[in-house]
This record gives structure tokens, sequence and C-alpha cells, in this order.
């Protein structure tokens, strides 16, 4: 109605902003022109250590020490990524992420998703205690060691039973779920079910989880990349070589042998062998980052979408 | 019929606890969502089991902890206090402290204002796509797990790295980053601001995305700039956000990546890397001095709360806006 007005006749204001606006035209302009070259710059500085890591795990290390390497690959050699499907630790490893990373967002989902349906509900009594109880846990906690000792005392020690269930959820995602469903599953839905007969147990799987997707896309996605990312649960927990996710493979390449490739690139004259293995080795971190990191940034664009709005939900109530 | 039964409920969910029949009406309530707390207990048992026993577990920083007695058998410290006043007089301390606030507050300083900006810059695109583009660009660096960041600033910082190459390029001279203490600060800082200011921005976005038009109309007609409507039409709308955020990150001050630290320790920086969980951790799972260790995390997690509760209350008596 006011827009339809606004278009038949235009009033003094609409006339000034018009006015103004071509007058600032030049102002804008530079604005404009410095606003997207920074923002431009910004993403240069971004994506270009990325791009960086990609093209050299492809190139001849000779020509990245001597910084000859900088838009794309150069002498392109596999020998990175050959010696990494060789390495058995690696590839046990990867294996034991993707079992972790599986049935541990599994129970994530289920854990967090029927939570925070039930405390989604109005009429659910003792829904304030809930809240409060899980609330609490995000400000306060006993801590590193008494959490280490109970983990121990249930005997999930070494255990890759721990990898799945420490963590199993968190107030924040059961927050972010709750306020989805809050404002995504009207109540009067709920109302209409249950008056012709239909349970909690059904209303959820055949209408309330149809209708969450996205939420569910999103909950997916922060779980899943926590667990493919995560290394201090195994760090803390996990001593049997067997168990050990990727993360923490890769901490022992890439980190533990950095500080004495340091030295030995200070000292100089480290003999020829030494010199011919810290080339590979720098080979094989490059690509080791890049086959690390590759399934989250696969999944990512097709999850991109539901990202943001998953991100923005759970902060209008926090 | 419908609308009549949905009326009754209605007032009765909505009254239940003040009316008379307010028993009998909570116990129909409880029967009927029976499966409501089916869905809740894996939560419950969840937190119970992984946050509330170890909080329990939390008074072996007054005892001497002993394995085979566990939590509640082991005997009480003589004084209680012992832990905290060997913490406390230990030389370390005051190092610990430093390191942990300092690098906390320098990294609060460089990062909470990023996110803030990028998401001010971003909003004034106009081109939808290039808008896009660098939203979606931006946090990429988000999903880069912890053990990859460290190793790409390894990687890139050592003294053949991508930096000292293009440091070369302008006449620079080697810099051996990884060698100082000096530069441990920074490096951590801005990996982080790195990685994270996109993310940190995208709940800006959204907020700046309900700022009404009008609002801009009516500045532009009182002769505002564009700068002048960012700083004063902007930002306000966006205030609440920025304080909650606030309130969240305050209250985290001592809670430092810990990962991130302890994989940035080499024995050349240690003098400053060392922070409140990475001694925690040492203390704890490598030396097995479990009551001592629990205290340091005691203090650690009561000074967050104090600081939380602080600055929440600081908050709603100077803005409207507060965590509660």
């Amino acid at each position: 109605m006011a827009l339809s007005n606004r278009s038949k006749r235009p009033g003094v204001c609409e006339r000034m902003v018009v006015k103004m606006a071509v007058k600032e035209t030049k102002k804008d302009r530079i604005f404009n022109i410095v606003n997207y070259s920074i923002l431009g710059l910004i993403l240069v500085i971004t994506i270009y250590p990325l791009w960086f890591i990609v093209i050299a795990s492809l190139s001849n290390p000779d020509l990245i020490n001597t910084g000859k390497v900088w838009f794309l690959p150069k002498d392109i050699s596999f020998i990175g990524y050959t010696s990494l499907m060789n390495d058995k630790s690696i590839l046990r490893g990867y294996i034991n992420t993707i079992l972790y990373t599986f049935f541990g967002t599994l129970l994530n989902l289920v854990v967090t998703l029927l939570a925070a349906y039930s405390l989604s509900r109005r009429d659910f009594v003792g829904r304030k205690f809930f809240t409060l109880m899980f609330l609490f846990t995000m400000f306060f906690s006993g801590g590193l060691i008494p959490t280490f000792i109970t983990v121990k005392n249930l005997g999930l020690y070494d255990n890759p039973l721990v990898m799945i269930i420490l963590g199993a959820t968190s107030m924040t995602n059961i927050i972010i779920s709750r306020t989805f469903f809050e404002t995504n599953i009207p109540k009067e839905l709920w109302d209409a079910a249950s008056i012709d007969g239909c349970g909690n147990v059904r209303f959820f799987f055949r209408i309330v989880l149809p209708l969450s997707t996205a939420i569910v896309a999103v909950m997916a996605l922060f779980f899943a990349v926590t667990h493919w990312n995560g290394y201090f649960v195994a760090m803390i927990y996990i001593r049997n070589s067997d168990y050990k996710p990727l993360q923490i493979v890769m901490r022992d390449i890439l980190l533990k042998s950095q500080f004495n490739a340091e030295l030995l690139q200070q000292g100089g004259d480290t003999a020829g062998l030494m010199q011919e293995e810290l080339r590979a080795a720098e080979q094989i971190k490059y690509a080791l980052i890049v086959v690390a990191s590759l399934p989250v940034m696969l999944v990512y664009p097709f999850v991109q979408k539901y990202f943001v709005k998953g991100v923005t939900v759970g902060a209008v109530k926090g | 019929m419908a609308t009549g039964r949905k009326e009754k409920k209605d007032t009765g969910s909505l009254g239940y606890k003040k009316t008379a029949s307010g028993k009998s009406y909570l116990l129909l309530m409880i029967k009927r969502n029976w499966a409501l707390y089916l869905f809740i207990l894996p939560a419950f048992l969840y937190f119970l089991i992984f946050a509330y026993v170890p909080m329990y577990g939390v008074q072996i920083a007054f005892k001497d902890f002993v394995a085979t007695k566990g939590f509640l058998g082991s005997a009480w410290a003589a004084p209680f206090y012992k832990h905290f006043k060997t913490f406390f007089s230990s030389v370390n301390f005051f190092g610990i402290l430093k390191n942990t606030l300092g690098l906390s507050v320098y990294y609060i300083l460089a990062s909470f204002p990023a996110s803030i900006i990028l998401a001010l810059m971003i909003n004034e695109v106009k081109h939808t796509h290039f808008k896009k583009l660098v939203q979606n660009f931006t946090y990429i660096p988000y999903f880069i797990s912890t053990v990859v960041l460290v190793g790409i600033i390894q990687l890139f910082f050592s003294s053949t790295g991508m930096v000292n190459q293009i440091g070369a390029l302008f006449g620079l001279e080697k810099t051996m980053f990884l060698m100082r203490d000096g530069w441990f600060d920074d490096l951590y800082v801005w990996s982080g601001v790195w990685q994270s200011t996109g993310y940190g921005a995208i709940i800006y976005i959204a907020a700046l995305a309900g700022v009404s038009p009008e609002l801009h109309e009516a500045a532009t007609i009182d002769g505002a700039t564009r700068i002048q409507r960012i700083i004063h039409v902007n930002l306000p709308a966006i205030m609440p956000t920025i304080v909650v955020m606030l309130i969240m990150t305050v209250g985290n001050i001592m809670n430092l990546s810990f990962e991130k630290v302890l994989l940035m320790q080499t024995e050349g920086n240690i003098g400053v890397s060392e922070v409140i969980s990475t001694y925690v951790y040492k203390l704890g799972i490598q030396k097995a001095q479990y009551s001592l260790s629990s205290a340091v995390g005691l203090f650690n997690n009561v000074i967050n709360l104090a600081l939380l509760f602080t600055v929440n209350k600081i908050c709603r008596s100077i803005s409207d806006s507060s965590l509660w």
C-alpha cells in the first residue's frame, strides 16, 4: 500500500534523496573504490595462503624454497601424494577419522536435535530446569583434570569410543537448534497433530524433521567439522597408535620434525641424505595439509547456503 | 469444536502453575508428553556424567587425591587451600598469569573489532556478486583445523618459507620468526585473526541486514556522509549484538585456544607461551599431579565466571543489552 503510494507521486523527501544521491556520487565513488580495494586485499590475504599450499604440494620443493613458485605449480610432481599413500600411519589415521566423524556426528545429531526439540516445546514441564542445568555447563566446568579422571573411571581411556562419546552435544548447538524449532515449527502444527491423535515421537520424525533440513544440515556440518578437525580429545585420551585420528598423525609429521628441520637449515652443512629427506618431507607436509582439509572444503559449498542461517539463527536468542 | 479445544489448551499451558487445579494439569502434561522426557534423556545423561560429575570432582583441588580412593574418599588437604598456596607461591605463577592475560587481551583487541569492521565494510558493498564472494570466502579459513593452521604457520614463517621470500623481494633480511619468542604473540594473534574474522563477521552482517533503510534516508536528508551514516546509524543498530558478543568474549578471557598454544610451543618460546591451560595439561596429564593441577584449573574457571558476571553487570548498567 505504502509502496504503491510512493511510486505514484514522489514526495518532497523522495526527490531530495534522489538529489542528495546524485550530489554524493563523487564522494561515493571514492568511498566505493577504497572499500572495494580493501575488501579485495582481504580476499587475497585470505585465499592466497590456501592456494599456495595447493600449488606447493604439486611443485618441485627446490623451486618453492628458492621462491620461484608464486601463482601456478611449477615442475609438477606427485611425490608428496604418492609418499602419503605408502604411509601406513596416515592411512590408518584417515580411516579412523572417517569412522569417528561418521559415528560421532550421528550421535551428536540424535542427542542434540532430540533435546533441542523437547526444550523448544512450551508445554514441556521441566523445560526451565533442563535449560538451566544445560546452560550452566556453558559457563563453568570441572576442568581438564576432573574430567580426565571421570573418563578414566568409566573405562574410556585409550578406548576409541571416547572419540565418539566425548562432546556428544553442547548447549550452544542445542540453543541454536531449539531456536530454529521455536521459530520454524508453529505451535498450531503440534496442536492440530495431537488432536488428530499423533504422538510426540511420530510428530518429531514425520513432521518436525522433514521441515528442519536446514538445521540438520548445519548441525551435521558443525559437528562433522569438529570431529574431523579435533585433536584435543585424542591427545588426552588416546595412546594406542591404532586408534589415533588423522590430526594426531598429522601433528607428529607436521610439527614434531619442524624444530629439528629449522635447526638443520640454520646449520647449513648437513649431510646430503638429510637434505634429501628434508626436501621430501616438505613436499609431504603440503600434500598432507591438502589431503586432510579437502573433505571439509568439498562438503562446504553444499552446506554453505544453510551455514549462515545456522550461525545467525542461534544468535537471535542467546 | 477444534478451536474451542485449542483455546482451552492455550490458557492451560500458559497458566498451569497458577491455577488451583494446577497439579493435576501438570501431571496430565507430563503424562501426555512422556516422549519428550525420552528425547531429552541422552543429553541429560551426557551433561550429568561428563559435566556435573567432573564439577563434583573439582573438590580434589582441596584434597590430596589418591586414584584408588576416588573423589570422595581422598583425604582433605591440610590446610585445604594447600594446592592453591603452592600454585600462587610458585615461581611460575606471575609469568603464567601474565602470559595468559597478555595473549588473551592482545587477541581480543585485534580480533574483536576486526569482525565488526569487516561486516560494516561488506555491508556497504552494493554488487551482490562481490558481496557474496567476499562473505563466502573470508570464512573458509575457519574450517581449517588447528593442527593444519599451525603447520601452515611453520611452513610459511620458516627461514625458507613464503614470508621470508616475500620479504626478500623487498630487500628485507631473513627473520627467524619461529625461533624467537618475540614473534610468538604476533603469530598466535594474527593467524587467529586470519582464521576467524570472516566467521565472526557473519553475525554482524545478519544484524546489519535488519537496519531499516528509512534511517539511512533520514540521515542522508540531514546531510550525513556515508562514513557518518556507518558510525551513527549502522554501528548503533548492531550495538546490542556487539555487547552480547563482547560479554561472551570477555567471559572466556582465560580460555585461550589451548590446542593452538600447545602446538605452537617450542623450547625456544616457552617463556612467553606457557599459559594456564597448557600448565594444567603438563602438570596434570603428563606429571599426574591431579590435585595441584585441578586447583590451577579451578582458579582459571572461577576467574572466567567472575569476569562474565562483572562484564554482564557493567553492560547492563551502561546499556540496555546484556546476556541476562
